[in-house]
This record gives structure tokens, sequence and C-alpha cells, in this order.
């Protein structure tokens, strides 16, 4: 077994080598603009392109002129709100989002509040998802947009994003879906699930980093965009700029090998999360999974060790690489707004860990990501004065703790 | 982030970590932080009241690594100082020691609340002894 571990797939993934032998002719020999119509470099391009449309396509159930290429998920998410509430103004300024999003969507949406748009951010229930009686009683005559995710980045959570869609049909409004998580992951096809818009990315599918794109329906109904890079017309107008025909060839492998290969992995990831959580609850008491178990994506887990705080977590687990949503591993040094919207205490936030599986996890892995963990937290929970009131049966609720 | 790797040697070898006994004339306790804020650090000295020198600390710590080590280096330095001189601690010592970022020198903040709260404590324990009321500067159960 090689260290350090890598179980930090929800941040990204590495390419698949198939993915990248697939590329690499594009760098050096076909290296010609998808835009050059008259000359064979410009044709191998072009092909290459249209190739890859129909291998993304095919894995989300569209056509391939459904596909716009972008640089990846958050201009996707960004082209697909801006693109919509520019476009459809006269009909309304009202979207409704939730507030587990990623920032991609947040500040998106914020942004377009300060230019006089009105957006609800649902919030969720204690297991993550939304209450879709709260999103029907939040749609008004204004509302344009519906932008749900499809999977949650931090717990993994499935929205029910087959009830949004129809509610959202029944309505008459749009619907987009940030699928960044769950494309690959698990079947996502738009015409099940009656989604208008949705944002993927190659590199959280073992594609490369700075290529996604944005499925954008042509019929029934056919959603319109107003362009927000403009240029020279690209991607049916929607999308200026020369096609990264490197980046897009990697996606398109990398869907079609998602497209194949799915069903195997996801029930061989399942098995290894269950693995890594019964191993962890068999060794430690005071676990908290956080969000729903039933509706997540299978190789996700995301777990708070409660009395124990995350980064000195990861600290001690130095050789595998997982994230935390404690304020200290973030930037704002607030703790992970997706774990305080659970409602279950800034605490449990300060205390949990992100386990993302991938295609390259091995039982073995798992086993000593196992033992690594409970070796630390037992240590630290030595060191903490929280378990140790806990333990003397003090009630930390109902603690008068000094704070600054 | 990477750690100095004074704060690693503290976190992988935290100095007195620990409890003493907390109803002991001699101890004084300090509880400091907030669960909901991500660092909590109890800090306890045990003075010799015949020096008014610390004999013994303790603490134990719920936080980022930068904390344990703010107040494993704390315990450290208490030992073998009087009462007074534990007050001149400041949490600008602890921050050039550790070599801590602007983002962690709110650990030593807490180090030094901490040090100043169990002194609080201590003291407290011994007016009290003495008859008059007082305070303590920790945490403690709501009535």
């Amino acid at each position: 077994m090689k260290l350090p571990i890598y179980m930090d797939y929800h941040a990204t993934t590495p390419v698949d080598p198939r993915v990248l032998e697939a590329m690499t002719p594009y760098f050096t020999q076909h290296f010609g603009n998808a835009a050059s119509r008259n000359h064979s470099f410009g044709w191998e391009a072009e092909e290459a392109v249209e190739t890859a449309r129909k291998q993304v396509a095919d894995l989300i159930g569209a056509s391939a002129k459904e596909i716009i290429f972008t640089s990846g998920a958050t201009e996707s998410n960004n082209l697909a709100i801006k693109g919509v509430a520019e476009m459809y103004r006269e009909k309304g300024n009202h979207i409704i989002t939730c507030v587990i999003e990623h920032k991609a969507v947040i500040d998106t949406c914020k942004k377009l509040e300060k230019q006089g748009a009105r957006v609800t951010y649902l919030p969720v229930q204690k297991d993550g998802r939304i209450s879709l009686d709260e999103l029907r009683a939040a749609i008004t005559d204004k509302t344009i947009l519906i932008t749900i995710m499809t999977a949650n980045n931090e717990i993994g959570v499935l929205q029910p994003i087959a009830e949004i869609g129809a509610i959202a049909k029944e309505k008459g409004i749009l619907f987009h879906t940030d699928a960044v998580q769950a494309v690959g992951k698990v079947p996502v096809s738009v015409n099940d699930l009656k989604v208008d818009l949705l944002s993927l990315s190659a590199h959280k599918m073992y594609g490369p980093k700075g290529v996604g794109a944005l499925y954008v329906r042509r019929r029934n109904p056919r959603v319109l965009l107003a362009e927000q890079i403009s240029g020279g017309g690209h991607e049916r107008g929607m999308r200026s700029g020369t096609l990264n025909v490197t980046g897009i060839v990697g996606l398109g492998k990398a869907a079609e090998l998602a497209k194949n290969e799915m069903a195997s992995e996801a029930e061989r990831l399942k098995k290894l999360r269950e693995r890594l959580s019964a191993g962890l609850h068999e060794n430690l008491d005071e676990l908290y999974i956080n969000g729903s178990l039933e509706h997540r994506l299978p190789h996700s887990l995301n777990i708070s060790f409660a009395y124990v705080e995350g980064e000195s977590l990861l600290m001690g687990i130095n050789d595998v690489a997982v994230s935390s949503g404690s304020a200290c591993t973030s930037a704002s040094l607030e703790p992970s707004y997706v774990l305080k919207a659970l409602g279950a205490g800034d605490d449990l936030a300060h205390s949990s860990i992100r386990f993302g599986l991938g295609r390259w996890t091995t039982e073995e892995e798992v086993d000593y990501v196992i033992e690594k963990l409970t070796t630390v937290v037992r240590r630290l929970r030595e060191m903490s004065p929280l378990y140790e009131m806990v333990k003397e049966g003090v009630d930390l609720s109902k603690m008068q703790w000094v704070t600054h | 982030m990477a750690y100095s790797s004074k704060v690693v040697d503290h976190y992988e070898n935290p100095r007195n970590v620990g409890s003493l006994p907390k109803d002991d004339a001699n101890v004084g306790t300090g509880l400091v932080g907030a669960p909901e804020c991500g660092d909590v650090m109890k800090l306890q000295v045990k003075v010799n009241p015949e020096t008014g020198v610390i004999d013994d600390a303790k603490f134990k710590t719920f936080g980022c690594g930068s904390a344990i080590a703010s107040s494993s280096l704390a315990t450290e330095w208490l030992k073998g100082k009087t009462v007074d001189q534990a007050l001149a601690i400041k949490n600008t010592d602890i921050v050039a020691e550790l070599s801590l970022p602007p983002v962690k020198i709110h650990c030593s903040v807490l180090a030094e609340d901490a040090i100043k709260a169990a002194i609080a404590d201590y003291k407290a324990k011994q007016e009290k002894d003495k008859g008059v009321p007082a305070s303590a500067g920790h945490a403690q159960p709501n009535a």
C-alpha cells in the first residue's frame, strides 16, 4: 500500500490513464482549432469535439446538440443562472435555490440579487434534503428558475431531483441542477428527471481539470440563454472562446468510461464505504453521520467525531487526504455552512470529516484509515476537556461558555 | 497549512496533558473558549501555598493543532513560576515561540485567557478561605 492515501475524491479525481491516452494526440498531432473550417487540422479537432459531445450526452440521456462545453462547473453554473435571469427578465425575476448549494450557485444568486433579482434560499431538513412543500410554497408567478444541486459536495446527500423536476414542469418554471458530484457516479437522465439545465465537470469523474459542460434543453421547452462570454459565437452562440479540444476529448472519454463502469464501481464503493463506517463505529463511540444515509452518493461519507476538533484530527492522520468542515480548515474561519444548515450544532461541524472514496480506493486503504483514525480520535479525546466533562456527566449544552 | 516544527512537536508530544483535583484549595482551574467556536481549553495550576510558586500545571484542549500546542507550551512555562510571573505571560510570547501564523493568533489569546482564568480561580479560592466572596473567571454550569 502506498502512502499518502487519497480519500478526497469529492475535491477532485486523478485523470484515468485511459483518458490521458485519449487526450495525448490532441496536444501535438491533432492540435487544430475546431473552428477552422477549411483544413484537415480543423476537421480532425471538430470531429473529436463532436465525438466527445455525443459521449457526454449519452451519459446523461441528452442529445449531442444540447451539450455546451465550458471551462468547468463554476462557469456552467454561472452561465445557466445568469443566462436564464437575463434572457427571461421580462417573464420574472425570482429564483429559488437552497442554502447548501455550492458557492458557484450561491454567490451567483447573490450577485443577481444585487442587480435586482429576488432569490429564495430554501432551508434543508436534518437529513440534508429540501422539503418539497417548502419548494411549492416558495413558487410565485415571478419565478423563472429553480436551481437545486443533484448531490451535495460535502455530505453527498442526493436531493429529490425527479420530484423537483415534476413540480417545475407543472408550473412552467425552468429547472437547473448542479450535478457535478453525481454525474458519472449515479445514473442521471435529464429526461427522467425533467431537468432543463445541468452542470457537470470533467475533473470530478476522472477527467482533466479546466473543462466541463452545461446541458441546455432544446425541446419541450427550448431553453434560451443570454451568453456570458462574448466573442466568436462558438457553442451555438452561448459560450464563445476557442474550444479546449484536449480537455473536451478527455471529458468525453471520462464520460464514456463512467457510463460503462458506473454500476459496478458504485456497488464496489458502497461496500467499501459501509466497511469504513462499520469499522469506525465498532471502534469509537459518539460518531454522527451527517446527512441522509439512504439518499446519498455511494462513495461518500461525512462523520462528526464528537469532542475532537477536525483540524487537529487531520493533523494526526497526515498520511490520509480527507477534508474537514472545521472552521480552522477554511479560509473564512467559519465552520461549514452546509453542516450548520443541517442544524446539528456548530460543535459537530467543527468535528466533521468528509471521506470520498474513488476508483482506486482499496479495502486495504480503508482498513488503514479505520485503524489510524481510531488511534488518533482516542488520543485526542484523552486530551479533550469536553470528552472528560461528558464522561463526568456534565451536560455541555447547559454550560455557559466564556467566548470572545 | 504547514505547521511549524514546534507546533508539530507539541501536538505529537503534548506536555502535561491531564487533570488536577479541581476541588483542591491550591488548584486553580481555567476553562475558556466554546465548543461551537471550535476551541475549548482547560488549564490548571497547582500552587505551593508556602512559596506561591506553581508546582504543577496540566491542560486538556479541544481545538486545532495550534491550540493544543499553545496550551501545552503554556503549562511548560507555568511550572516553576510564581503566580505574578505567570500573569506576565503574554499571548505574543506564545506566538513568537511557536511561530504561529496570523490566523492562529486567537489560539495564543485563548491560552493567555486560560492562564489568567486559572490563576483567578486559584486566587478566588484563597480569598474564599479567608471568608471573602469571589467570582470565578471561567465557564460554569448555568444556575
